[in-house]
C-alpha cells in the first residue's frame, strides 16, 4: 500500500510543515519515508513543489512518477493546477482556493476555480478564510492538512494530531490548540465534501 | 538509531561520526545545509567541531587540506561552480595527497534550479584522478560521508563526494554508526609531501599515478558496486548513483536486465566488462554529463551503447522516474496537461528588499547613457534581471560583475557600472577591484549590501563591518567612497549620488546598505528567543 502526494504551495506557504507533520505521523506507524522539496531561489516568493511518498515497502525514487500521485495538496488554487500531469486519474486534488498574489499576471481567479470544478474528484475551500475564523490566518496550512486526512491511508487521524504536537512542542499550548482546531475544520469540510 | 535526514543533512551527520574535526565551505545551493547542520548539531557544538563559514570555497578548500596535513579529518563542501573556485586547491590537493581524511563534498544541480550551469563534478574527481562516491540514496549519502574518510586514509588522497539536487533535498530515514574519535595533531611522515615544488610534485604525481589501479580495485570490490544479474539479455543497464532508484521504481519486483550499480568510482573495470561480454547493448542511465556513456562508447564506437547521446535519454537535465521508462520502452502514466491559464511564479525580490531602492534609482541615473552597462553578480540582486526593473546585463559567475565591469571599459564602453552583494564582494570581489584601482579604470561599482548572504538563506557574510575598509586599502579614494541607506526618502540622494560618479572618470564605490528583510526578521526571531531563555535562566 503506498500514498503519494504532491504539495503544493508558493515559497513561505508552510508546506514543508504539512510535510513535517505527515512525515512524523508516517515514521511513528513504522512505514517508509521519502520526501523531496525546494530549497534555494525558489523559495524567494516562487512556486514551492514537494514529493511525498509513504508505503509500507522500500520507496526507490525521490520523485513521484508522472500520472501516479494520488493527491494534490496544494495551499494556493492556481499552484494546484501546475502539477496535474502528476495526478493519477483516481487521484483527488485538495487545495485552498483563496489565492497568493505576488505576480502581476496572475489568471483570473474565476477561470482557476471554473477549471478546477471541471475535475471530478476535488475538495476546494477557502481555507485563509476558516484559519482566520478561529483566530491565526498562519494556521491555513493545517486547514489544508485536516482536508487530506481522509487520504492518507494507512494513517489515522490520531497520528496526524500527535504530528502537530511534535513539530510544534517547542512553541507553547497555544499555538498546538489552534493547529490541532485548525485540523479539525478541515477535516470535518472533507468528509462533508468526500459524504 | 534512526533519523530522518535530507541527502545533505545525512551527509553532515555521516562526517560528524566519521569524527570531523572541522568543514569548510562557503554556501550554495543545494549543498548548503551540509554545513548548516554540523552548525546546529549538539555534539558538533560540544566538540567544537569547527563549522564556521569560508570566504570562498577556495579558502574552505585549503583550510580543509590545511586540517588534513595537521593530521585531523576535515570536510569541505560546495556546490557544483564553487568547484570551479576551488579548482586550483582541488587539484593539487590530489598531488599532496592528504594526512587526515579529507571528503570534498560537492553538490550538482542538474536542471539548473538554482544555478548558471548543470556541469558534472565526476568530471572533476575523474580530472584529478582520486576516487569519487555517488551515492543512489539518503543512506549511503550517510555511508559514505562516514567511510569517506577511511578511505581518504587508506590511499592517502582526498575523496570526492558528489550528490545532486534531488537526493540533496530529499528526506529519508538513515540508519546511524557508532561516533569514531576525532584524531590527533600529528604532522605528515614525509616533510615534503605537502611541497610542491617541480622535484617534490613530480614525486607525488607518480605516487598518485601508481594508486590508479589500487582505486579501480577498491571500486571493483566496493560494498557500493554491484552487479545484478537479470535473465533477460537483451540489454545491460549501467545505473549510477540516483539513476538506480529511478530504474528500481520502474521495477519495484525485480529488473529483468542485468544491472551494474555504480555508485564508486573509478568505473568498476570488472561489472562493465561482464555486461559488455553477456548483454547485446548497453544502456546507461547517469545522471548529469554522459561521462559513462562516452567513455564506454568511445570514439570508434565498437560497442552498442545508448543513454543521452543518442536521444535515448534526454541529453539535457536531471533525470526521473518518467524519462528512464521511457528509456526502457516502458508504458508510462500522464495526468492531465497544465490548464494554459496557469502562470509561471518566478522568484522575486522580497517586499521591502533594499535591492528594489537601488534599481529605482540606479535605472533612472543611468537612463541617460543608453542601455546594456549594468554588470552583475550571483545574489538576490540577479534578479533585477526580470521585470519590472530589467536593470541588469550579465550575471556569470561569482565576481565577475567587477571584472566584466573593467574589460568592458577598457573597450570603450565609458561609464561601466557593476552591482555586486555584500558577501559576494568578499568571496570574489575584492581582488577585480584592486585591478581597477591600479588601472584607474572609470567604472562605478555598486556594492548593494544587505549584510547577509540571502539567497542561500541568510548566512553570515564575512563582509559585516568591513567593506569601507577593504576599499580604501585597496586604495579607493575617500571622496568617492559612499555609504548611504536605500530607503525612500533618500531614493533622490541616490540618483545623484550614482549620476555624479557616472561622470567621474576613475574608480567610485557606492555601498547602499540595509540589512535584508528575511534575515532581520531570523535575527529578531533570535533575539526574542535568546531574552527569554537569559529570563528562565
Amino acid at each position: 500500500m503506498k500514498t503519494d502526494i504532491i504539495l503544493a504551495g508558493v515559497g513561505g506557504q508552510g508546506i514543508l510543515s504539512i510535510a513535517s507533520v505527515i512525515g512524523i505521523a508516517a515514521l511513528k506507524n513504522t512505514l517508509q519515508v521519502k520526501q523531496s522539496e525546494t530549497h534555494g531561489m525558489s523559495q524567494r516568493g516562487g512556486a514551492v513543489l514537494s514529493h511525498m511518498r509513504i508505503s509500507d515497502k522500500p520507496i526507490y525514487s525521490d520523485l513521484i512518477p508522472k500520472g501516479e500521485a494520488d493527491l494534490i495538496l496544494s495551499v494556493e488554487p492556481m499552484e494546484s493546477l501546475r502539477y496535474l500531469p502528476f495526478l493519477a486519474k483516481e487521484g483527488y486534488i485538495v487545495t485552498n482556493t483563496a489565492p497568493f498574489l505576488n505576480i502581476p499576471n496572475y489568471p483570473q481567479l474565476d477561470e482557476v476555480l471554473k477549471k478546477l470544478n471541471t475535475l471530478e474528484r476535488t475538495v476546494l475551500f477557502n481555507a485563509d478564510e476558516l484559519a482566520a475564523n478561529i483566530g491565526s490566518k498562519l494556521a491555513s496550512n493545517m486547514v489544508i492538512l485536516g482536508a487530506a486526512t481522509p487520504f492518507l491511508n494507512h494513517i489515522n487521524y490520531e497520528s496526524i494530531q500527535n504530528g502537530i504536537v511534535e513539530l510544534f512542542s517547542k512553541k507553547g499550548d497555544d499555538i498546538i490548540n489552534i493547529n490541532l482546531m485548525a485540523l479539525q475544520i478541515g477535516m470535518e469540510i472533507a468528509n462533508k465534501v468526500l459524504d | 538509531m534512526q533519523k530522518v535526514l535530507l541527502g545533505v543533512e545525512a551527509i553532515a551527520q555521516g562526517a560528524i561520526d566519521g569524527g570531523i574535526s572541522g568543514v569548510y565551505a562557503y554556501p550554495g545551493t543545494p549543498s548548503t545545509e551540509i554545513t548548516e547542520y554540523i552548525q546546529n548539531n549538539k555534539y558538533a557544538i560540544e566538540k567544537k567541531i569547527h563549522c564556521k563559514w569560508s570566504a570562498n570555497e577556495k579558502t574552505a578548500m585549503e583550510a580543509a587540506l590545511g586540517m588534513s596535513y595537521a593530521g585531523k579529518k576535515a570536510l569541505t563542501c560546495m556546490k557544483h561552480v564553487g568547484l570551479n573556485v576551488a579548482a586550483d586547491s582541488f587539484m593539487n590537493a590530489a598531488i599532496t595527497g592528504v594526512n587526515g581524511g579529507m571528503v570534498v563534498a560537492v553538490a550538482d544541480d542538474p536542471s539548473m534550479h538554482s544555478s548558471q550551469n548543470e556541469q558534472d563534478s565526476r568530471y572533476y574527481g575523474k580530472f584529478a584522478q582520486i576516487p569519487t562516491l555517488e551515492p543512489s540514496d539518503q543512506q549511503e549519502a550517510y555511508d559514505m560521508a562516514y567511510y569517506g574518510f577511511q578511505i581518504s586514509e587508506k590511499f592517502g588522497v582526498p575523496v570526492l563526494l558528489r550528490i545532486t539536487t534531488r537526493l540533496a533535498h530529499s528526506r529519508s530515514v538513515v540508519e546511524l554508526n557508532e561516533k569514531l574519535a576525532e584524531n590527533n595533531v600529528s604532522l605528515p611522515k614525509n616533510p615534503r609531501q605537502f611541497v610542491l615544488l617541480p622535484n617534490f610534485a613530480r614525486i607525488q604525481y607518480q605516487k598518485l599515478i601508481a594508486n590508479q589501479k589500487n582505486f579501480i580495485e577498491a571500486s571493483n570490490n566496493s560494498k557500493y558496486n554491484r552487479y545484478v544479474d537479470g535473465e533477460n539479455k537483451s540489454i545491460g543497464i549501467v545505473a549510477c548513483g540516483i539513476a538506480f532508484n529511478y530504474l528500481m521504481e520502474n521495477y519495484p519486483d525485480g529488473c529483468p536486465y542485468p544491472i551494474a550499480k555504480i555508485s564508486q568510482y573509478p568505473i568498476s573495470r570488472k561489472y562493465v566488462k561482464r555486461l559488455s561480454e553477456e548483454t547485446d547493448k548497453i544502456v546507461v542511465l547517469e545522471e548529469g554529463y554522459p561521462i559513462i556513456e562516452e567513455l564506454l562508447k568511445g570514439i570508434l564506437e565498437k560497442e552498442n551503447v545508448s543513454g543521452r547521446l543518442d536521444g535515448t535519454l534526454p541529453r539535457i537535465g536531471e533525470l526521473t522516474p518518467d524519462s528512464v521508462a521511457k528509456a526502457l520502452n516502458l508504458p508510462t502514466k500522464y495526468g492531465w496537461d497544465i490548464p494554459e491559464i496557469i502562470e509561471n511564479r518566478l522568484p522575486a525580490l522580497c517586499v521591502g528588499c533594499g535591492h528594489h531602492d537601488v534599481y529605482k534609482a540606479m535605472n533612472i541615473a543611468i537612463a541617460t547613457y543608453g542601455d546594456g552597462r549594468v554588470f552583475s553578480d550571483i545574489g538576490c540582486y540577479a534578479l533585477g534581471a526580470l521585470e519590472p526593473y530589467n536593470s541588469i546585463n550579465t550575471c556569470v559567475d561569482m565576481g565577475a560583475s567587477i571584472t566584466m565591469a573593467k574589460g568592458a571599459a577598457d573597450a570603450g564602453l565609458i561609464p561601466a557600472l557593476s552591482v555586486i552583494g555584500d558577501s559576494t564582494f568578499t568571496h570574489s570581489g575584492i581582488t577585480g577591484l584592486l585591478d581597477a584601482v591600479i588601472e584607474n579604470t572609470p567604472i562605478t561599482i555598486i556594492i548593494s549590501d544587505n549584510e547577509s548572504t540571502s539567497m542561500t538563506g541568510g548566512q553570515e557574510s564575512s563582509a559585516k563591518g568591513k567593506i569601507e575598509d577593504i576599499c580604501l586599502a585597496l586604495g579607493v579614494e575617500i571622496e568617492h567612497l559612499h555609504v548611504i541607506n536605500p530607503v525612500k526618502k533618500n531614493h533622490e540622494e541616490l540618483v545623484s549620488m550614482i549620476k555624479k560618479e557616472l561622470a567621474y572618470n576613475g574608480v567610485s564605490v557606492i555601498i547602499p546598505r540595509r540589512i535584508c528583510v528575511q534575515k532581520n526578521r531570523r535575527d529578531v526571531k533570535l533575539r526574542k528567543v535568546n531574552i527569554s531563555n537569559t529570563k528562565k535562566k
